[in-house]
């Protein structure tokens, strides 16, 4: 963190550098009310009133802020401390923010930083996020990084919102700024406590000040809400059935749709052609509003849910496939062959040289990553209500500030009549369905009239969402005569690992299907090398990275996007070298590593799970099969995200059936280091779900098509994670406060495959390489050692 | 547009007898969302493999994205909202909030609706028998290990102190 700090006493009694720079208020223009209207149930269409003024007293601004004009001319620059925050005669404080809660309790971490600069109660704290219309843009959120770059963007902003409180509270008071402290939003002199001022008697009006970056941050020695465990301020509502989830909305004259595709998504867009529609019997079904086409898009508008559902059952459709899909049993090797844009991203020493001259022994292997779904709990959902003169869409998106621009020409309308409002959904985990079913619900809305709700089917879902990508990897690694690493050459196959809205009508599935369809656009080759370059101290390295241009399914952000597949890899790999070098692997890995940070977190989890410095494998462990024939075996595996971030080392125990070849996961030690932990419940419960969800994409999880359609479309075809799967799970948190806050929902499921494979090797001496480790391919692995 | 239903159809849900609209074979769980505004069950997968949709029948767990409605006529349907509310929380509700047992949170109603039944028939649950119940219950996001927890502090709750 750049931003400058006080010392403790400083905090309390004074705010440096603000005397005489306040300046004239003018705007009186509050939008507390007008935010709040966006958490409602009803949607407010641009172009009616948006809602009854509020009459109550003390609030700042007047009834007129919270008309539709002033909604559409509210600050959302992000320039202004007005554009993050307000404050109303209550002294109830509103954050806008641009990072929406994915399930994460981003929220709650947010508001702690907040109030924690703020100097008020938790519960005065009210968030609204990613309105379009309302609040900053923060781009998408995604990448584990809302903590980490949203944090401190609203920390400064509630600084400098304290700076402009303090000298207006100084000049009510008439005592210098230095002799006044702040408690629970009540501004007190030192020296006289019966001058006193609460924030809510300041906030007479709006801030009226741009960010300068100059109000000092708090000190983290001196933090008394973050760091703390606070409960989630989302778990309420949740746990009582309150109007949580996008889901959960009504809105005035809704009624219901389905849309229906073949279940395919090539990365051209559906795969196939609308053949023949007949929807005669299905228009005169009781309910049926409509059934709409457009070019290859087809959907139902009913007046309720279940004739909508029933409506899209009973339609006759079909299609001509334009892009078959590839047998997959081939997959890898068509990764291989594939058209590819190459790139060489690291060069360190002289790789070649170092495999001629400096190995005395050498290894190679391939690994690859299958498929893997987002698999949202819940299918994805939409309210759209189009109107001739603009369109409010309430959508679970991560990128809801892309959305006006990429669904905007598919319905006629500029960027600026669209207002997209983020609702929570099931955790995504990336980009799954929610961008896509908002774009299908505005169409439909705008062809029938009436504010539509869309949720896809639980097929629809597994079929249409962007998919995690297929990947190859392949090592080589060279050790010297000492038995140290000497030589890495990494060299990965993968598409990018984002086709996101972007603002990009072409990358909407239905502007794809519509007719004229647009074409999809690129947003460039990203993520498939998250991970690929490692942190170890190795003299010769080479990493390779082969754009595929062709992916057979369509791929996108899937948590860490190939962060786990390059980590897999590199994780597996430094395993295998240390059995090559006859170490015990967290011995090589330790006398590989400069950095400290790295080595405590490996340190610490080793020493919680209690490793015995031995080389894997069954000969060396002395593991003798149980009564029922298992054996158990113990893995390691590291990971730093993004090979700069959050630090995480795992340590996995198995037990390996070698009769059937399943494989259990009993037990999981975790050591983390984020930097300063800003909410350590949530936070254990971030990692407990990166080990949840690690095991299952290690285990089980694995997409399957055939040469027309994905087949793995609903809970017995995508295996997850189950509650007889579930292994005991031990977390060491390492707290550096004095260190930036980094992202954590994504740096543990890092090394959760390298550290399975691992552990099964460590039981079995069998090398798994390629995932996801079912007891077929288990079998198969132990029938190659055994021969 | 609204077809009238040609026998009109009554379900009892939390105690209150409601005349429904829907055809009888209309899954429960779309009248309990969409008709009666009871909005904790969830739809997940409408197949009947994820739990997320959990009520109970006559104090039984059932899937109602796959029970037709007419088949509830006559018994007695609790969800969530009928167990506890937010100014007074049923004890399951309480243990889950306590534990913080979720993370996204769509798959905890029905969790909560699974262990309550469960808590009815087994007041003290071993773990193994708490995996036994919630075998038909998914959660993506890997908030499993809070959930067993949060049963388990129910159990106490629901042994030792009042509701
Ligand atoms: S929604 Fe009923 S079991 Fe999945
Ligand atoms: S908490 Fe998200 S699915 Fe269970």
């Amino acid at each position: 963190m750049t931003a400058p700090t006080v010392s403790p006493i400083s905090r309390r009694t004074l705010l440096k550098g603000s005397g005489g720079l306040v300046i004239g208020f003018s705007l009186a223009a509050a939008f507390r009310n007008a935010g709040l209207l966006a958490q409602e149930a009803t949607v407010a269409p641009i172009g009616t009133p948006a809602a009854t003024p509020s009459t109550e007293p003390g609030l700042i601004g007047t009834p007129a802020a919270q008309t539709q004009e002033d909604i559409q001319t509210r600050d959302v620059s992000g320039d202004t401390i007005d554009s993050w925050l307000s404050i109303d005669g209550q002294g109830l404080v509103t954050i806008y923010c641009g990072k929406v809660e994915l399930g994460t309790g981003l929220w709650t971490s947010l508001t702690q930083m907040v109030v924690e600069e703020l100097d008020v109660p938790m519960a005065s704290a009210t968030l609204i996020a990613g309105d379009t219309l309302l609040t900053p843009s923060q781009g998408t959120t995604a990448g584990s990084k809302s903590i980490q770059v949203a944090g401190p963007v609203l920390q400064q902003a509630a600084a400098e919102a304290r700076m402009v409180l303090l000298t207006r509270a100084s000049e009510r008071l008439g005592v210098p700024m230095d002799d006044l402290q702040v408690e629970d939003g009540v501004v007190t002199a030192l020296f006289d406590a019966t001058k006193t001022v609460t924030y809510g008697e300041l906030a007479t009006d709006t801030f009226g000040m741009e960010i300068t970056g100059d109000a000092p941050v708090k000190a983290f020695d001196t933090y008394r809400v973050v760091g703390q465990s606070i409960p989630r301020i989302d778990i309420l509502s949740k746990l009582t059935g309150g109007e949580a989830y996008l889901h959960d909305l009504t809105v005035e004259g809704m009624v219901h749709a389905r849309v229906v595709r073949p279940y395919v998504r090539t990365m051209d867009g559906i795969g196939a052609t609308l053949g023949s529609l007949d929807d005669t019997a299905v228009r005169a079904m009781p309910g049926v509003i409509d059934v709409i086409q457009n070019g290859s898009f087809i959907g139902v508008v009913a007046e309720r849910e279940e004739q909508a559902v029933r409506a899209a059952d009973a339609l006759q459709v079909t299609w001509a496939q334009t892009a078959p899909l590839p047998d997959l049993g081939q997959i890898y090797d068509l990764i291989r062959e594939m058209p590819a844009e190459e790139e060489e991203t690291v060069r360190t020493g002289d790789v070649e040289g170092a495999f001629a001259s400096q190995t005395a022994r050498m290894l190679e292997a391939t690994y690859t990553q299958p498929y893997q779904a987002h698999a949202s709990i819940g299918p994805s959902c939409s309210i759209a209500d189009v109107r001739a003169d603009g369109a409010t869409i309430y959508s679970s998106s991560q990128g809801v500030y892309a959305l006006p621009a990429a669904i905007g020409p598919i319905i006629g309308l500029a960027p600026e009549q669209v207002r997209i409002i983020y609702k929570e959904g099931p955790g995504c985990y990336g980009h799954n369905g929610a961008d896509d079913v908002s774009a299908d619900a505005a169409v439909l809305s705008k062809a029938v009239g009436r504010p539509v709700r869309l949720q896809w089917s639980r097929e629809g879902e597994f079929a249409w969402e962007p998919k995690g990508p297929a990947m190859v990897m392949d090592l080589r690694g060279g050790l010297d005569n000492e038995g140290n690493i000497v030589a890495w050459d990494y060299t990965v196959f993968t598409p990018t690992h984002s086709t996101r809205p972007g603002g990009q009508p072409g990358n909407m599935l239905v502007g794809q299907q519509i007719d004229p369809p647009v074409e999809p656009a690129t947003l460039g080759q990203t993520g498939g090398d998250r991970n690929a370059p490692n942190n170890y101290s190795i003299p010769n390295q080479r990493l390779t990275v082969h754009w595929n241009e062709t992916p057979a399914l369509r791929p996108s952000a899937l948590r860490s996007l190939g962060g786990l597949a390059n980590a897999t890899a590199n994780e597996t790999f430094m395993d295998e070298m240390a059995s090559l070098a006859g170490a015990d692997p967290v011995e090589f890995r330790l006398r590989h590593m400069a950095d400290p940070r790295a080595v405590e977190v490996m340190r610490r989890a080793a020493t919680r799970a209690g490793w015995m410095a031995r080389p894997s494998g069954p000969q060396f462990s002395g593991v003798v099969p149980a009564a029922d024939g298992t054996v158990t075996g113990r893995g390691f595996a590291f990971a730093r995200y993004e090979t700069e971030f959050a630090y995480a080392a795992v340590v996995v125990d198995v037990t390996v059936n070698p009769a059937d070849g399943t494989v259990r996961a009993t037990r999981v030690v975790v050591g983390h280091d984020c930097g300063l932990i800003v909410n350590p419940d949530g936070l254990q419960n971030q990692i407990d779900g990166c080990v949840i969800q690690g095991l299952g994409r290690a285990l089980k999880e694995e997409i399957t098509f055939d040469g027309s359609a994905v087949t793995s479309l609903d809970w017995s075809t995508y295996h997850i994670m189950g509650f007889a799967d579930i292994p005991l799970i031990e977390i060491e948190l390492i707290d550096r406060p004095d260190q930036p806050p980094l992202g954590a929902g994504e740096p543990a499921i890092c090394p959760m495959i390298a550290a399975v494979s691992n552990a099964i090797f460590d039981a079995t001496g069998a090398r798994l390489r390629n995932g996801p480790f079912t007891p077929a391919r288990v079998l198969e692995a132990l029938a190659a050692v055994t021969g | 547009m609204q077809s009238t239903p040609a026998t009109a159809l009554s379900i009892t849900v939390n105690g209150q007898s409601h005349d429904v609209e829907a055809t009888p074979e209309t899954p429960l769980l779309y009248v309990l969302r969409n008709e009666l505004g009871l909005h904790a069950a969830k739809f997940g997968c409408g197949l009947g493999q994820c739990g997320t949709c959990t009520v109970h029948q006559d104090g039984q767990p059932i899937r109602s994205c796959v029970v037709p409605v007419s088949e509830v006529a006559g018994t007695e349907i609790t969800t969530l909202e009928g167990l506890g509310t937010a100014d007074d929380l049923h004890p399951i509700q309480r243990a889950f909030i306590a534990e913080q047992a979720a993370q996204c949170g769509y798959c905890i109603p029905g969790m909560m609706m699974t262990g309550a039944a469960l808590l009815q028939t087994t007041p003290e649950p071993t773990d193994a028998e708490i995996t036994e119940a919630f075998a038909g219950n998914l959660c993506r996001c890997g908030t499993h290990t809070r959930i067993v927890r949060a049963i388990q502090r129910a159990a106490g709750n629901v042994a030792g102190t009042t509701a």
